[in-house]
């Protein structure tokens, strides 16, 4: 029986504006299990990044349960969510968010680093995440050397390099071409399938949508559908 | 971890040359300017004490209320007893008598009559007896310009720009006028041994050396002294010495006589601006390292909040990937710590490299200081005095104004919210 990795119940979050509220998410339920490949889709404005950030225990809830492996995000302390984050949650970023000064292996090693790995265990680490992302001929290079597309599967490795039970991917492919997209895509599919992590994308680029097992539509922060796609590109 | 904090200094010139070099030079200008005030004090002190004033004088009370006059009239009788009195009492400083007076020299040609003419400050001293300390004293031999030091009585030193100003060569002979001690006139030949620099403008305007003997017999004061002078042993002034001295002398004398010309001490810092200075030397070092302080955590504030500000993206991407508010805030520390250690080396470096220059060659500033008075010795060339304050007056105070510095601007990725630093990104 496939883990739960995120349950969400009733969840709100609000924002003060001027003397009221601006309600980001508004009654939300949710739950995502183990080795699931899902995206929240929807416009602009809708939450998407909001329950991210929840869900990545970068910020709290309003109201509301937000479970995410069995650890209440709004009952976290600062230490707690960010322990939570070192050691189980990966992020990938919209615009990479390599270290700039660092190289493509420092890049990657630093999550372990964190973790107080040994030198020996990193460096196995390290070289196994950057052939999951073909990039070992990049280990030296800085991401200013990268194209954009290296960039992006250098933030990859660094999100995969620790095996996290849950990676959190905030538009992607979004300051991608069409053919990198697709072989980031390809790369986190491949990554999902292998090692069982799941992967959670707040997007609405439909190339992503196109990979997605499991599409969360939102709007106006409420879930307006949860849907399997009859014809994915996994499928 | 170490390490990588390590790399992303070396890497990025905006997280450590530009503090780096904002330190360095605080630093170093801090050393050179605390090396630079304690040598100028040190040498307007050191020649204000060896030229006029002692590290502590003996004279009686009604000179010292007078003293600017010189009034010759109104010196100690009796000083080779009170002398006597002084070693006995004070062995471990040097005693040595000073008479000065103001008189006018007159230059004759060859009929005799008078070629120049012009106003002296004459300072009589040993120059002359075997236990004389006042050549080294003074740097006699190493001021010599023309001539030789006296070997005789009657034989005088002149200043180099005075003697050429009266157009009086070595072996000539001049007549000095004045009043002595009776208030008569005296007349008495003297010869010029050779000339001397002071490097003090108030004393290369126009003074002349003269035997302590010579003047005695010239202003009939048989054993007397305007002033006896002490000095300690080491050539550096000792206040709360010289104070416990004075207090102890003038003690001692108060009450024993009723004369009015009874012999008192006075120290260095009994004259005003002496005691302005010395004040200045004492807590000029407090003062420089307070003053940078605030300045340089001002400054590296504000280049630790503007370099924060740039690297909020690198705080959010860390506190993404895990790590703790107080580890990013803690490896901030310690990279200024890196910086505030390496810039604050380099920068005392400097200063002392600097400071040594000064203090070797000396900066001559005579022509800006031709019309100082004698009542402060201004040196005529500068000179910066490197001491083991130096070594800590602009290291310490780099070191803590730059962790100050980070430290502030760390308070940013705190008061920040997580969320918000990621919404940045």
């Amino acid at each position: 029986m496939p883990e739960t990795i995120i349950q969400v119940d009733n969840l709100i979050k609000q924002f003060p504006v001027g003397k009221g509220f601006f309600t980001a998410l508004d009654n939300i339920c949710l739950r995502i299990e183990s080795g699931e490949f899902a995206g929240l889709i929807g416009p602009s404005g809708s939450g998407k990044t909001t329950l991210l950030n929840i869900l990545g225990s970068l910020d709290s809830p309003s109201s509301g349960e937000a479970l995410v492996l069995n650890k209440s995000i709004g009952k976290l302390g600062a230490k707690e969510a960010a322990d939570l984050r070192k050691e189980a949650i990966g992020f990938i970023f919209q615009t990479y968010n390599l270290l700039p000064v660092h190289t493509v292996y420092e890049n990657v090693e630093f999550p372990l680093l964190l973790l107080k790995r040994t030198k020996k265990e990193r460096n196995l680490q390290v070289e196994e995440a950057l052939e999951w992302v073909g990039l070992q001929s990049k280990r030296n290079s800085r991401p200013n050397e990268l194209s954009g597309g290296e960039s992006q599967r250098v933030a990859i490795a660094r999100a995969m390099v620790k095996r996290p039970k849950l990676v959190l991917a905030d538009e992607p492919t979004a300051n991608l071409d069409a053919k990198n997209s697709f072989h980031v895509l390809d790369t986190m599919k491949e990554l999902n399938e292998r090692l069982g992590v799941t992967f959670l994308f707040a997007t609405h680029d439909d190339k992503v949508i196109q990979y997605l097992r499991r599409i969360i539509e939102l709007n106006d922060g409420q879930i307006a559908r949860d849907y399997t796609p009859e014809k994915n590109i996994q499928s | 971890m170490i390490r990588f904090i390590l790399r992303g200094l070396l890497r990025d010139r905006s997280r450590s040359t530009i503090p780096l070099l904002v330190v360095a030079v605080g630093v170093s200008l801090s050393v050179f300017m605390h090396a630079y005030v304690t040598g100028i004090m040190g040498d307007m002190v050191r020649q204000s004490a060896h030229y006029s004033e002692g590290h502590v004088k003996v004279l009686t009370r009604p000179y010292a209320e007078m003293a600017h006059l010189n009034p010759i009239d109104l010196s100690i009788l009796n000083a080779s007893e009170l002398e006597e009195v002084l070693v006995r009492q004070y062995p471990e400083l040097d005693w040595v008598h000073r008479i000065n007076f103001s008189a006018l020299v007159d230059v004759p040609d060859s009929l005799g009559e008078t070629k120049e003419q012009g106003p002296a400050f004459v300072m009589g001293l040993d120059l002359l007896s075997d236990k004389s300390t006042e050549i080294k004293r003074l740097h006699l031999t190493e001021a010599l310009i023309r001539g030789r030091l006296p070997q005789h009585a009657g034989e005088v030193l002149l200043s180099e720009q005075f003697a050429k100003k009266l157009a009086i060569k070595v072996g000539e002979e001049f007549t000095l006028i004045a009043a002595t001690v009776y208030g008569n006139m005296a007349y008495v030949n003297f010869t010029m041994s050779g000339t001397i620099h002071h490097g003090s403008p108030a004393f290369d305007r126009g003074s002349i050396l003269l035997d302590l003997t010579s003047a005695r017999d010239f202003l009939g004061m048989e054993e007397g002294s305007a002033q006896i002078l002490g000095f300690f042993a080491d050539g550096f002034y000792h206040d709360d010495k010289a104070l416990e001295m004075k207090n102890s002398f003038n003690t001692l004398k108060e009450g024993e006589t009723e004369d009015e010309y009874e012999p008192i001490m006075l120290c260095l810092v009994d004259n005003p601006t002496m005691a302005l200075y010395l004040g200045l030397g004492s807590q000029m070092g407090m003062w420089i390292s307070l003053v940078f302080l605030l300045t340089m955590s001002l400054v590296l504030w504000n280049a630790g909040l503007l370099g924060g500000l740039r690297r909020y993206q690198e705080f959010g991407i860390r506190l993404a990937i895990g790590e703790e508010k107080s580890h990013v805030y803690r490896s901030l520390l310690w990279e200024s710590l890196a910086v505030g250690t390496l810039g604050s080396t380099v920068g005392t470096a400097i200063g002392l490299f600097f400071a040594y220059l000064l203090q070797h060659y000396g900066l001559n500033i005579e022509a800006f200081s031709e019309n100082a008075s004698q009542s402060v010795m201004m040196p005529g060339i500068i000179r910066a005095r490197i001491t083991p304050v130096d070594f800590y007056i602009g290291f310490v105070p780099g070191l803590v104004s730059t962790l100050i510095g980070a430290g502030l601007a760390g308070i940013g990725v705190y008061r920040r919210e997580t969320a918000r630093l990621m919404n940045e990104l």
